[in-house]
């Protein structure tokens, strides 16, 4: 292989893991933190693309702003959402052992999807690419790579950033990290836990819609994109470790390797490389790469 | 083999019943009993491992779907199978892999092992969906039905409608009788120890994963008695059947009917199967019945949290047991 | 007993619901109602009433009662969903569906109990190959077709080398076979046959592999979404500069306003193309318009429409009597349908034997600029009829 063309696939791959990671790391956060499995989580992920997709005509026209503010009401949006899932729904989920968890929240999908098709439609939709990301950038003379894929490589970057920020230097950051090793140590101390959880999962909520949203221009939103996406992520929390944010990038990263070099060389063997992975990862490791935390 | 006529008769009836219905269904209601009883026996395959063993898998549609394929490729063109070798064969192709991919998946716990199961029968999905050995995601057709054959004697066909609705009903009242005996044995016991507390059993001298493998493999063997019924009963087999959606629809199904027992899982795939065929139909909610993914969605769910014991524990709710303190859940032994 | 009664109250009320018998003929609609293919279940759907509402409402004098069953496009469930519409509602006539998997499963439900079925979409080149049937029509096309058709265009204008690009499944391979077919036979080469999995639309790493190979032309099968983003990250990745991209008609059936730019100037091959300009084609699409407004008529709504055309014909033939089957069968393979897209008939096996038009996307349109091979009939391979 062209070492010009393995540095364009590797830059595939990172960009792909990237993307992995932020709807990933919702979901180890929820698992983690809350003990909740979610499977409506790909869910969130359409939710988002779909909100900019609807909202993206709205607010160029009556507010004449732009994607940045699109993403930014996508995420606010999702939040409240959120936040009002977990207090009408989820807060029921606690005490239920992990396969009801995992069965109502089948039925959630079920709900998301056909509430989708009655509030917007089935179709497949495209979200414009922004004015000034349409560009591309030329790599070495063999083609050129598209600018709003570097944007979303470094939204992802960023999020991830102010996530480790988060979690490392804020107080909100501490009683996280501390909630996910023990839930009722925190409790006794007095910290209101179900408000904690509520803001965790609101959180990430809005991290699988923001990756839903950002994603939009280039994966085009149409009705499968959530189940498609909520395996992957499983597949990516569960070879990092669930609960550990450091494992869920990590993960991602050697899925979106994994995935791309996988389809360049193995073709017909693409769709199970993943898998294949993870047993590995899981034989080894049967709690994953990272222990919480 | 201790079964009281308290029991006996009621389920003497039931089969009775059972036997006549097609009877009294025109041929598509027939085909739907039929598709019933196929699922009713996978979600009691499944059962033994949630409700017996303990272990939650999200990959048993694998098994039903290998078996399935297995029918389909190995059938001739031309005639009829002999189901003779065909079922036995099917069972072992499913059992083969369960050993294989048992062996490596029960080494994770709890949740990893839910994964990892998922992730045993994605790769199966993805070998029949991607590759030429299954013909794809288009599916293949199973021409003939098998028959019973020895030699040249036809010993069981089951063409008709109402043939194979009794082989259906006989097979799965094998299986479930078969459970039934294997939960009331020495190993059945081991195995009902080995779910409320593994680490007990273990310092008692059981070797534990042995016990769960077995349980794994028979699991599978019994999923591809299923698989074998539904390529026999429309001809059409396709990788969907081993889809992640498949695993999740017969998990509910046993979790519907309860974990307590064996019963559980028929009752459960009655109950699931019956909501959808509501939901769709277009008398009741006219138009609205295209959109029946909501009120399904919301039925599953309110089952699920109305119901944690499922619909076989109903009859608990109304009685309430003598001695309410005990937690540990007796194994489903019917 | 619990179970019991409640098992039999349920079946009561599904037996209430399954419809009471009339006189007519009943058809039976196997299409995707939800689901990312509800767009074109609702088309054919469209096409085939709109026939009917033309000839007032009747065809060959005879009522119609439809029933629906949406397939999800879902191939799993699929021999249910037909045995509802065979066995509870016991139509006389199929109409369906899209999902070539899905069609599968129809067309032997169909042969098993002798239904006559009319396919307005799934273009599965098995259906009329072998596992062909006296009672299987289809109004649309094989996948076979519109890719065969490409391969003369690609050689005339010059190219030597192609990529195919796809998903790996029946439809996509089955195209690109086409295209390769016709390719190499007038001398041309298919360097490369790239697919990834269905229906993933990672790209990146496909176009990567096709900047370095660097062919003279590449062809490609994408539908739906998957062929919306295509086009898109093709345009993205500056390919579309130098090795220009052609297409099986579906890579821009519907999906030129999210394409938007990144389409312009694509050539494709399909068996319909917009500006025909034919007196057929103007009155369909003026009534359509009409009938529903705010839907851009297309090629499912063709397939439909034909597909009652298809219908009347057998009808005709036997005065409204749908029991005289053979009969009815025989008249629809021996009709010649008068469809927007241009005249055509059926081949022994069931296929429309028509011409597929080469289009270029132009304003937002899959604009007609000749027609790429005429009177193109599927090779039926494998059938035995």
């Amino acid at each position: 292989m062209d070492p010009v063309i393995f540095l364009i696939q590797c830059l595939n791959a990172v960009q792909y893991g990237l993307l992995l990671f932020l709807v990933a790391s919702g979901l180890t956060l929820i698992f983690g933190i809350m003990g909740i499995i979610n499977l409506a989580h790909g869910s969130f992920y359409m939710v988002g693309a779909y909100m900019a997709f609807a909202l993206q005509p709205l607010i160029a026209q009556h507010l004449g702003a732009g994607f940045i503010a699109t993403l930014l009401a996508c995420v606010a949006l999702a939040t409240l959402m959120g936040y009002f899932l977990e207090w009408a729904f989820y807060s029921f989920l606690y005490r239920r052992d992990h396969l009801q968890q995992v069965l109502m929240t089948y039925g959630l999908i079920l709900v998301f999807e056909e509430l989708r098709t009655l509030v917007i439609d089935n179709d497949v939709h495209g979200v414009p690419v922004p004015d000034w990301l349409q560009g591309s950038i030329p790599l070495g003379g063999v083609m050129t790579y598209p600018a709003y894929r570097l944007f979303i490589s470094a939204v992802c970057l960023l999020v991830a950033g102010l996530m480790y920020w988060v979690l490392t230097r804020t107080r909100l950051g501490m009683m996280i990290r501390a909630g996910s090793s023990n839930r009722e140590m925190i409790d006794s101390l007095g910290i209101d836990i179900n408000r904690l959880f509520r803001i965790v999962f609101a959180i990430g909520v809005a991290l699988a819609a923001l990756a839903g949203a950002v994603a939009a221009p280039v994966s085009s939103v149409y009705p499968g994109m959530g189940n498609a996406v909520l395996i992957i992520c499983f597949v990516v929390v569960v070879i990092g470790g669930i609960g550990s944010i450091r494992g869920a990038f990590v993960a991602a990263m050697l899925v979106g390797f994994v995935d791309t070099f996988g389809q360049v060389f193995f073709p017909a063997a693409a769709g199970v490389m993943v898998y294949l992975l993870m047993a590995a990862v899981l034989l080894f490791r049967p709690e994953g790469l990272f222990r919480q935390g | 083999m201790h079964m009281k006529l308290r029991t006996l008769l009621p389920l003497a009836a039931l089969t009775g019943a059972a036997a006549l219905l097609p009877l009294a269904l025109s041929d598509y209601y027939t085909g739907l009993s039929i598709k019933i009883m196929i699922y009713a026996l996978f979600a009691l395959s499944l059962q033994l491992l949630v409700g017996g063993a303990g272990l939650a898998s999200l990959g048993h549609a694998a098994f039903f779907g290998i078996a399935a394929y297995f029918v389909a490729l190995l059938a001739p063109e031309s005639g009829a199978g002999n189901m003779f070798w065909l079922l036995p064969g099917a069972m072992l192709g499913a059992m083969l892999y369960a050993a294989v991919t048992g062996a490596l998946a029960l080494r994770t716990r709890g949740i990893y092992f839910i994964m990892v199961t998922l992730a045993f029968a994605q790769m199966a999905y993805y070998v029949f969906h991607d590759t030429s050995v299954g013909g794809g995601t288009d599916g293949i057709y199973l021409y003939f039905r098998p028959e019973l054959r020895l030699g040249e004697l036809v010993l069981l066909n089951i063409d008709s409608p109402y043939g194979f609705y009794l082989f259906t009903l006989a097979c799965l009242l094998l299986t479930w009788a078969f459970l039934a005996m294997l939960m009331r044995s020495r190993y059945g016991a081991a195995l009902t120890g080995i779910r409320v507390n593994e680490q007990r059993m273990r310092a008692a001298g059981f070797s534990t994963y042995g016990y769960k493998l077995v349980a794994y493999i028979v699991a599978g063997g019994l999923a591809g008695i299923a698989g074998f019924l539904y390529a026999a009963k429309d001809g059409f087999v396709n990788p969907e059947l081993l889809a992640w959606e498949q695993s999740g629809l017969v998990l509910l199904m046993v979790i519907l009917g309860g974990t307590g027992r064996l019963w559980g899982a028929i009752v459960g795939a009655i109950a699931l199967t019956l909501l959808q065929e509501l939901f769709q139909s277009q008398a009741l909610l006219g138009d609205f019945a295209t959109h029946w993914h909501l009120p399904f969605g919301l039925a599953i769910i309110a089952l699920v949290a109305l119901l944690p014991r499922g619909l076989a524990g109903l009859p608990e709710l109304r009685r309430p047991r003598p001695n309410k303190g005990k937690t540990t859940p007796a194994a489903p032994v019917l | 007993m619990k179970k019991i009664t409640t098992c039999g109250t349920l079946a009561a009320l599904l037996a209430l619901g399954a419809g009471t018998a009339s006189a007519g003929v009943k058809v039976g609609f196997m299409l995707p109602y939800s689901g990312t293919y509800a767009k074109l279940g609702e088309a054919i759907e469209n096409g085939f009433r709109l026939y009917v509402e033309e000839q007032g409402g009747k065809l060959a004098g005879q009522d119609l009662e439809y029933f629906k069953v949406d397939d999800e496009s879902n191939p799993a469930k699929a021999p249910e969903n037909a045995n509802r519409l065979i066995k509870r509602d016991q139509v006389d006539i199929l109409i369906g569906t899209v999902h070539s998997g899905v069609a599968m499963a129809l067309a032997k439900a169909a042969k098993g109990s002798d239904t006559t079925l009319i396919i307005p979409n799934a273009g599965a080149d098995a259906i009329t190959g072998p596992l062909c049937s006296k009672n299987i029509f289809r109004s649309s096309f094989s996948n076979w077709q519109p890719g065969y058709a490409m391969g003369p265009v690609a050689a005339e204008k010059g190219y030597k080398t192609a990529i195919t690009i796809t998903w790996n499944y029946a439809a996509g391979k089955e195209s690109t076979d086409g295209f390769k077919e016709s390719f190499e036979k007038a001398g041309g080469k298919v360097v490369e046959n790239l697919t990834l999995p269905f229906p993933k639309v990672e790209f990146q790493p496909l176009l990567t592999e096709i900047a370095s190979i660097k062919p003279d032309v590449v062809y490609t099968f994408f539908a739906g979404g998957g062929a919306v983003k295509f086009v898109q990250d093709y345009a993205a990745s500056g390919l579309d500069k130098t090795i220009p991209l052609l297409g099986s008609g579906f890579l821009t059936d519907g999906t030129l306003e999210a394409q938007g730019d990144a389409a312009k100037g694509i050539l494709t091959t399909l068996h319909y193309a917009d500006g025909l300009d034919t007196p057929r084609d103007n009155a369909f699409r003026a009534s359509y318009e009409k009938q529903y407004p705010g839907m851009a008529p297309d090629v499912y709504a063709v397939q439909g429409y034909d597909a009652a055309q298809m219908l009347e014909a057998g009808l005709k033939a036997v005065n409204g009597d749908v029991s005289r089957k053979d009969e009815l069968r025989t008249a629809i393979r021996s009709a010649t349908i008068d469809s927007p897209r241009g005249k055509f008939t059926l081949s022994k096996a069931g296929n429309p034997v028509q011409d597929i038009y080469l289009r270029q996307v132009q304003g937002g349109h899959n604009q007609d600029i000749g027609v790429a091979v005429q009177a193109l009939a599927d090779p039926a391979r494998g059938c035995k009829l």
